[in-house]
């Protein structure tokens, strides 16, 4: 089914773009509190996730304590039930679920923009074979085909990145074809490609800066939706599988103490929620830029 | 008119296509997991011969397309067949579990697509104002808990701590409507956290997206109050994508609820389809995927008829 | 390793429930065990005498439980049962032969007696007359027969082929089902306790073994695979006393941990099995609610493939075996549900247990062996999976940690939970497994430690323990058999080639509305599988 073409955001006149960093710089000290707030998140976590090592005496799954320990002084958010640290975990967790989440999505966007962007540049039967393709996957209910492909596949870190994009990439697919569509048909694009433009600069220069808001609208939430397709895949048993430190992992491992009020185990799922707001802030901050509409319009 | 049925009807063969290409994916799919469903009964120590016996007597022994033939044949005159697992009647056990399914969609789909509609609109009126901000941040931290966690938290509060709510659904054939209602709240609340955020930013994205437009600015300098502007300008433009944004929403209610089910003990069809699998059970699969791809293709249909018969520029392409 | 206060109490509860369930712990013994722990003799005698003024049984009621360990593949085919769910509601609609008694005896069913031939290879069943299936058939012998044949032969499907393997041949006699036995054994009736045992009404020699008619002393109302069962008492039944407690039962699948621990705190259940151990010390302290453990003979091993290098060394598996962290095992892994192991699997649970046969935690001589097996330094493979048993990655790490110690290296392989049984296992070096508990010594053996055993995973061809396990089938003397078997658990302990660093306890919660009986059944959780029969409601 094809009803993609109808998500369209209107494609935006390509207004001049401060590249400089300079520019970027006095655009973001301009920013909302909000889209502030989201780069500080993005920040502290991409520092976290890079120097986890650094910034805990522990190793990610060594055991370093009593079962369950409480918080306290030599363990500050306490232990795990195999006796791991749990901030370790936690820092660890960070670098591990982030960074599989983002290249996850990095590589579903790929997929997806690029096979998106030449339908709808070529249309005709690549169009019609590529549409009908992503029509079939996305047919199929998607927890329980990547059930099936880990299955088959094995549950290693990789496959689960390769499955998770390429079942998402049909998603992004149909929002970059529907996108791209509007401004193919624009005289400037008909202009550009009149004058023989190769495929490749039609792309980069005349259809990309076009659609840039929309995708990023999409990237917000697809981000997100990763790390809950592998929160749930670890619940059904086939995520990330232990003893790598994984944010949904770690709420399902100690899920059953919540029932008594412990606060632990929520942590991994706060910290996914506040990078989730942070991300989506940003997008919004961008959204909002480039939509064309000023503050208290 | 005529144009926008053949329309439709090319759509609808194109879905039944799909449809038909799903069903070979499936099987084949089933058919490369490891093991098969003698193996995955028998589990530890299953023996060869044990293996082939139970093989033969479920027929698994056969080539794989002659099955796939065979299972075709029987689903053209309407029979299902019966679960290699327990020897059950398929269709029997699809009905019970899709009625679940279907009730459970439908009640947390009555509740949220208004309140997603509403809360869109409102945001994109009031937007980057504390409502909008507390409206993002309220949905977005719903969203990015895993299912499974909100649903704990509801059961803790609402179940164990307040006894509002029971934790189980105990459903059955001779549950009354009130009472399945009063069974579904928790897991209906569990499905709305999630599909209210996406839903609520895209009608939020899709209107204000179509503010910048020149009509727009037009009723604005007409001086038209802002919401009068949003409902009788651009939500009538808007109802494609959302048209859309409800359809791949209403599907994922029905089709991605396995961890709610597992939670609350929903005995709905994702339960049935994931432990299938597992069971290599290909019938059961077969069944419960030809209908989960069904109803998105049906879904998406009707959001495609809505698109159409909404904006008739679709209709005649440049 | 500093240990909370918490903790520490969890552990001396869980020592003295396995004093206390000990059939052979007298009251003095375990005024000692009290005292050594710091309790007064008062608290002792308190403990002690609490156990033995359970509640009386009582009539009547609406009993609903929560289980796990279903699926919605679940069929009503005895032969492919292998979860606690359908043992249980099969145990309740269907009878067997003969039973295992709340203190572990055989106890008769619809055998209402037996004997054996003085070779024990021709044992006579005299089968119960007046009884009647829920459908109104009346039981014959060649039901009987039908439901033991189904087990047999070469076209079998029964997953307990191997159980009656032994079985020669079976016929009818009058009132009676003679069994022949290939070999001798001493062990024919617990046989038929086996959970995959159920008779079912039979045509022409076939037993309708999707039939819901059972002889049990409830019938199956509703059966819904993998989502609830209700039972109701049948007015009919054969057994004393109606055989059965509460009038009918609502038995729920519930698979996922948290809700079925959060059903049982809610009150929405009043029984569940298996509530996650990670949670279980609070658990324990919320009212209305108690946690029945039992000791069982369940066995976590580690075989390792003794043709493979280096664990054909004797010396390297020796070090291993000695540098295993039994008690942090326990701790971590089971959270304090299990008892020690000693690298056998005969569990606590058998009379011929020798309690005195132990392993030590020793680095120095594990280091010792290790030089002499000359693979010092040597790094080697671990094939895991949660699958296995639940906890085995969690295992693996700790084992990876000890072991360091003493210079080997493990390397931890995580294995895919599809296929575990029949790619990794058996098949793999070195992996994590489980075995269940069995009613009698000899099934264990028989299928994992003699040299032509069908799973013998550890590929162990030890002549003597050969001999003794033959042996000690057909010896009627007990004292003499269980000298047998104390034997074999010295040599399989000390030169076989599997890590059993811990016995199981099986483990489920209550709320103050259930009653149980002083003394629980083991074999399998849930009273054996009997609960639906035994428990009541309060």
């Amino acid at each position: 089914m094809t009803g993609g073409e109808a998500t369209s955001l209107d494609p935006k006149i390509n207004r001049p773009r401060r590249t400089r960093l300079q520019g970027a710089l006095r655009e973001i000290l301009k920013a909302p509190i909000t889209a502030k707030f989201g780069i500080l998140v993005i920040l502290v976590y991409g520092f976290v996730a890079i120097f986890a090592p650094i910034l805990t005496p522990y190793g990610e799954t060594e055991i370093v304590g009593p079962e369950f320990d409480v918080w306290g002084e030599q363990f500050i958010l306490g232990t795990d039930g195999l006796g791991r640290d749990m901030l370790t975990r936690l820092l660890f967790g960070a670098r591990n679920t982030v960074g599989i989440a983002f290249i996850t999505t990095c590589l579903a966007f790929l997929i997806g923009g690029l096979t998106g962007l030449l339908a709808a540049i070529y249309g005709g039967w690549l169009d019609q074979i590529s549409s009908r393709i992503v029509d079939v996957l996305m047919a199929i209910p998607q927890l329980i085909f990547a059930l099936m492909l880990l299955a088959i596949f094995g549950t290693s870190i990789p496959t689960l990145v390769i499955v998770i994009a390429t079942l998402d990439a049909t998603r992004i697919f149909r929002v970059t074809r529907a996108v791209s569509l509007n401004v193919v048909v624009l005289d400037y694009f008909e202009a550009a490609r009149l004058r023989g433009e190769r495929i490749f600069w039609l792309c980069v220069r005349e259809i990309l800066p076009n659609i840039t808001a929309p995708l990023m609208a999409e990237f917000g939430l697809r981000f997100c939706f990763v790390f809950l397709m592998i929160a749930a895949l670890s619940f059904l048993g086939l995520g990330i599988q232990p003893p790598t430190a994984d944010w949904g992992s770690m709420v399902r491992e100690n899920a059953v103490l919540i029932t008594y009020g412990d606060i632990t185990p929520v942590l991994p799922a706060i910290a996914i929620a506040i990078l989730t707001l942070g991300v989506n802030f940003l997008v919004d901050w961008f959204l909002h830029k480039s939509s064309g509409l000023k503050d208290g319009h | 008119m005529n144009r926008i049925l053949l329309m439709v009807l090319q759509r609808f063969g194109l879905g039944l296509l799909t449809l038909f290409v799903v069903s070979i994916i499936i099987f084949v799919g089933v058919e490369f997991l490891p093991g098969d469903i003698a193996e995955a009964l028998l589990g530890q120590g299953a023996s060869p011969e044990n293996v082939a016996a139970l093989r033969h007597e479920l027929g698994l022994d056969r080539p794989a397309h002659i099955r796939y033939i065979d299972w075709w044949a029987g689903v053209m005159q309407g029979d299902l067949g019966t679960s290699l697992a327990n020897r059950r009647d398929i269709a029997e056990l699809i009905t019970f579990r899709l009625s679940n399914t279907l009730f459970l969609a439908l009640t947390a789909a009555v509740i949220s697509v208004p309140l997603a509609l509403i809360l869109g609109v409102l945001a994109a009126l009031y937007r980057n104002g504390i409502y909008d901000r507390s409206v993002n941040i309220a949905t977005l931290g719903a969203v990015s808990a895993p299912e499974f966690l909100t649903a704990y938290v509801l059961i803790l509060y609402f179940s164990v701590k307040l006894g509002w709510f029971p934790s189980l659904s105990n459903i059955d054939v001779n549950t009354s409507f009130i009472d399945k209602l009063h069974q579904v709240t928790l897991p209906a609340v569990t499905l709305m956290a999630v599909i209210l955020a996406y839903m609520m930013r895209m009608v939020r994205a899709s209107i204000i997206n179509l503010l910048a437009s020149a009509y727009i600015e037009m009723a604005h300098l007409k001086g038209m109050p802002k919401l009068r502007v949003i409902v009788k300008h651009a939500l009538p433009n808007a109802w494609a994508p959302i048209a859309n944004i409800i359809a791949i929403s209403l599907a994922y209610l029905v089709v991605g609820v396995v961890v709610v089910e597992v939670v609350f003990i929903y005995p709905g069809l994702g339960q049935l389809m994931v432990d299938s699998v597992s069971n290599r059970d290909i019938p059961v699969v077969q069944a419960c995927a030809m209908i989960f791809a069904g109803t998105y293709i049906l879904l998406n249909l009707t959001a495609d008829i809505v698109s159409i018969c909404t904006n008739p520029r679709l209709l005649h392409p440049k | 390793m500093k240990r909370s206060k918490i903790e520490q109490i969890i552990h001396q509860d869980t020592v003295l429930k396995q004093v206390l369930t000990d059939p052979r712990v007298t009251r003095r013994d375990f005024l000692a065990v009290a005292g050594a722990m710091g309790l007064s003799t008062a608290m002792g005698s308190a403990l002690w005498s609490g156990r033995a003024l359970a509640a009386t049984p009582k009539k009547g009621g609406h009993m609903v439980s929560g289980l796990n360990d279903a699926n919605t593949g679940d069929s009503l085919d005895c032969g492919l049962f292998n979860a606690t769910y359908m043992i249980c509601v099969s145990r309740a609609f269907r009878d067997s032969l003969v039973n295992v008694g709340q203190d572990n005896s055989m106890e008769p069913a619809l055998a209402e007696s037996w004997e054996a031939s003085p070779d024990a290879k021709v044992w006579r069943f005299n089968i119960r007359q007046g009884v009647e299936f829920h459908n109104g058939k009346s039981l014959t012998t060649d039901d009987v027969v039908a439901s033991i044949n189904k087990h047999r032969g070469e076209d079998t499907t029964s997953y307990a082929k191997g159980v009656f393997s032994g079985i020669s041949d079976v016929r009818v006699d009058g009132n009676t089902v003679v069994v022949e036995l290939a070999d001798g054994n001493a062990d024919c009736p617990a046989l038929f306790t086996d959970y995959h045992f159920n008779i079912m009404p039979s045509k022409d020699g076939v037993p309708e073994s999707l039939s819901d008619a059972g002889t049990g002393p409830y019938l199956l109302k509703e059966y819904n695979p993998g989502v609830k069962t209700v039972l109701e008492r049948n007015p009919n039944a054969w057994h004393p006393d109606g055989g059965a407690l509460a009038d009918s039962h609502e038995v729920l699948a519930i698979l996922d941990d948290t809700a079925r621990q959060s059903a049982l705190i809610s009150g929405s259940v009043d029984v569940i099995n298996r509530p996650a151990l990670k949670g279980i010390a609070r658990l324990k302290k919320v009212k209305g609610v108690n946690i029945i453990d039992v000791a069982s003979n369940l066995a976590f091993t580690h075989p390792m493939r003794m043709n493979v290098t280096p664990f054909d060394n004797m010396d390297f598996r020796t070090a291993l075996k000695l540098s295993t962290p039994r008690q942090e095992f326990i701790d971590k892994v089971l959270f304090g549900y299990g008892a020690m192991g000693n690298d056998q699997p005969l569990g606590p649970g058998f009379t011929s247990y020798d309690a005195d046969l132990k392993v030590d935690y020793d680095l120095d001589k594990a280091k010792h062996h290790l030089k002499k097996s000359g693979h010092e330094g040597v790094t080697i493979d671990l094939s895991a999976s949660n699958t296995s048993y639940g906890g085995a990655m969690d295992a693996a790490q700790l084992f990876q940690q000890h072991w360091a110690k003493i210079g080997v290296n493990l390397n931890i392989i995580q294995e895919p939970q599809d296929g575990y049984w029949n790619n990794v296992w058996n098949v793999k070096p070195f992996c994590t497994c489980y075995w269940g508990a069995r009613p009698v010594e000899d099934m264990i053996l028989s299928i994992c430690y003699l040299s032509d055993s069908p799973w013998n995973d550890t590929l162990i061809n030890n002549a003597r323990v050969d001999e003794l396990v033959v042996a000690a089938r057909g010896e009627l003397d007990q004292a003499k058999r269980t000298a047998m078997y104390q034997e074999v658990q010295h040599i399989i302990s000390k030169e076989g080639g599997t890590i059993i660093p811990a016995f199981g306890t099986d483990v489920a919660a209550t709320r103050d509305t259930v009653g149980v009986g002083e003394q629980i059944g083991g074999g399998w959780e849930m009273d054996g599988g009997h609960f639906l029969k035994r428990w009541w409601k309060a």
